[in-house]
């Protein structure tokens, strides 16, 4: 693997890692649709606005969703609910090992995503929750140049550093459940260290694959 | 060749249909509960695989590369028009007459002032599209979906879906059209012009997926519980719900001259807000139960 990507993707958990202990403090009181629309519309303005990344630059894609979405992700949480019941079988160290994994091909999938943003817009719906509730679901769509709308969903739950999203859901498929079932069946076939590592395979042939621009 | 009788014709025909059926039931080997056709899913996956990889994607990878995108969106809006007539049918059949209704104007403004419905004059005035179809309709009356059914070319459907396939074909207009070349070419096109819409969501889904099959499978049973249910439109309805219960509601204490102490949590809650904060408990107790709001979690059906 080449050890430029190798790098990025330890300076990816670096950047990560570091960043969840600092997350803001007035994150804590912001409501969850005010920071899934400022988080959105702040990457959504960025990725438009740089050359760079409408070029398809790995790197600064990266540190994009590095930066500015991962601190507002609760990928343990995302993991554990995808592996369901295999998640209490799992020791600790095999515990980090796939949430590492899991957020790593996220980071990836995120990146590829944002890298074909040409002149979509975002429209939230109008959010409705009980202030007391500690976990909710922000609803928006995105609007393309051609076709329906796509909805885009969040669920984020209270924790103490803050609001987290730990489910997102596009065109109606919640992002957890999809990769339960992937994941449920690569356990049985090769245990949680067969899960973690077809992931880690995944995440190393990403990495020395280039981006794909938007084709138009 | 000699001719066959009817009965003859009959026979053969059921023996077919014991084959495809034979064929079908030989992956209950080892069954997945919730895909039990996996088998011959996996293979009609491979197929379609195959044939994508080696036709469909380079031909609408170079279509969409090479075809202005004024030329595209035409096409698109076209043959979405033709889908539109069809899917207001399915509104009214659901009960939905406003989304009937709006579906078919769609269908006449953009066939008339649209020119043909090449050009979508409806969708910026006010009017979204929407995708219903006969699989749709079926599920909406309780139809249960069935399992997962993977088919030749035509890609992911499900047993109940694809029963109601020859539907959608015999109400697609284009179908109907007399002219041979013509309509072949017409659904090559809108083959192709589909597959162009999706490329960049169909690379993305390489990197992202661990298992394609699994990952399209889960997706789309996901998606397809979702249009049924109308889950983007779920939390639309669960607002018209208490806002009726509360128009109720003001018409009893009107007419009893009661009135219910509000509970003060610091905000007024908006007319349409998620009912965890019931009101004024104690001096109605004959206050109707609040809706849970619906849920998106799709039921697995």
């Amino acid at each position: 693997m080449k050890p430029i990507a190798q790098l990025i993707v330890t300076a990816a958990a670096a950047a990560f890692s570091t960043s969840a202990i600092v997350a803001p403090a007035f994150a804590a009181a912001e409501a969850p649709d005010q920071l899934v629309k400022r988080v959105s519309s702040d990457v959504i303005d960025t990725v438009k606005s740089d050359k760079d990344i409408q070029g398809g630059n790995r790197n600064k894609i990266m540190d994009l969703v590095n930066s500015k979405i991962l601190p507002y992700v609760d990928a343990q949480k995302m993991t554990q609910q995808a592996a369901g019941r295999y998640w209490r079988q799992a020791s600790a160290e095999q515990q980090k090992q796939l949430s590492d994994e899991f957020r790593t091909l996220l980071v990836y999938t995120y990146s590829g995503a944002l890298a074909q943003i040409k002149n979509e817009t975002v429209e939230f719906k109008p959010f409705r929750a009980d202030p007391a509730d500690n976990d909710v679901e922000v609803q928006s769509q995105v609007n393309m140049s051609r076709g329906e709308p796509i909805t885009l969903n969040y669920r984020l739950s209270k924790t103490p550093q803050g609001w987290k999203i730990y489910d997102i859901n596009v065109l109606g498929a919640w992002l957890v459940q999809t990769y339960s079932s992937t994941f449920a069946s690569e356990i049985s076939k090769g245990g949680i260290d067969g899960l973690i590592k077809k992931l880690h395979d995944r995440n190393q042939q990403l990495a020395s694959k280039p981006l794909q621009s938007p084709q138009k | 060749m000699t001719t066959r009788t009817p009965s003859a014709n009959l026979r053969t025909l059921g023996l077919a249909a014991a084959a495809g059926a034979t064929l079908l039931l030989s992956g209950c080997a080892s069954t997945n509960p919730k895909d039990p056709f996996e088998k011959f899913n996996r293979s009609m996956f491979t197929f379609n695989d195959t044939v994508d990889r080696v036709a469909l994607k380079p031909t609408a990878t170079v279509y969409k590369k090479v075809t202005p995108s004024f030329v595209q969106t035409g096409v698109g809006n076209f043959f979405g028009n033709l889908s539109d007539l069809w899917s207001s049918v399915n509104q009214f059949l659901q009960g939905k007459g406003k989304n009937g209704l709006n579906d078919f104007t769609r269908f006449a403004v953009n066939s008339t002032f649209g020119v043909l419905g090449v050009f979508d004059l409806a969708g910026p005035a006010g009017m979204p599209k929407h995708n219903e179809d006969l699989g749709q309709t079926l599920g909406y009356w309780g139809v249960p979906s069935g399992p997962y059914l993977m088919l030749p070319i035509l890609g992911p459907s499900t047993v109940r879906d694809t029963a109601a396939l020859p539907g959608d074909w015999w109400a697609d207009p284009w179908t109907h059209l007399n002219d041979i070349p013509w309509r072949n070419s017409g659904i090559l096109l809108r083959a192709v012009d589909q597959r162009a819409s999706v490329l960049d969501a169909s690379n993305l889904l390489e990197d992202a997926a661990l298992d394609r099959y699994e990952f399209i499978r889960d997706g789309y049973l996901q998606r397809r519980t979702s249009k049924v249910l109308d889950t983007d439109k779920a939390q639309e309805r669960a607002e018209k719900v208490q806002g009726r219960i509360d128009q109720v509601q003001e018409k009893v204490e009107q007419k009893l001259h009661v009135t219910t102490p509000k509970v003060d949590d610091g905000t007024e809650p908006a007319a349409g807000a998620v009912q965890n904060a019931p009101q004024g408990q104690d001096s109605a107790p004959n206050n109707p139960p609040t809706p849970a709001p619906v849920s998106s979690e799709p039921a697995r059906k």
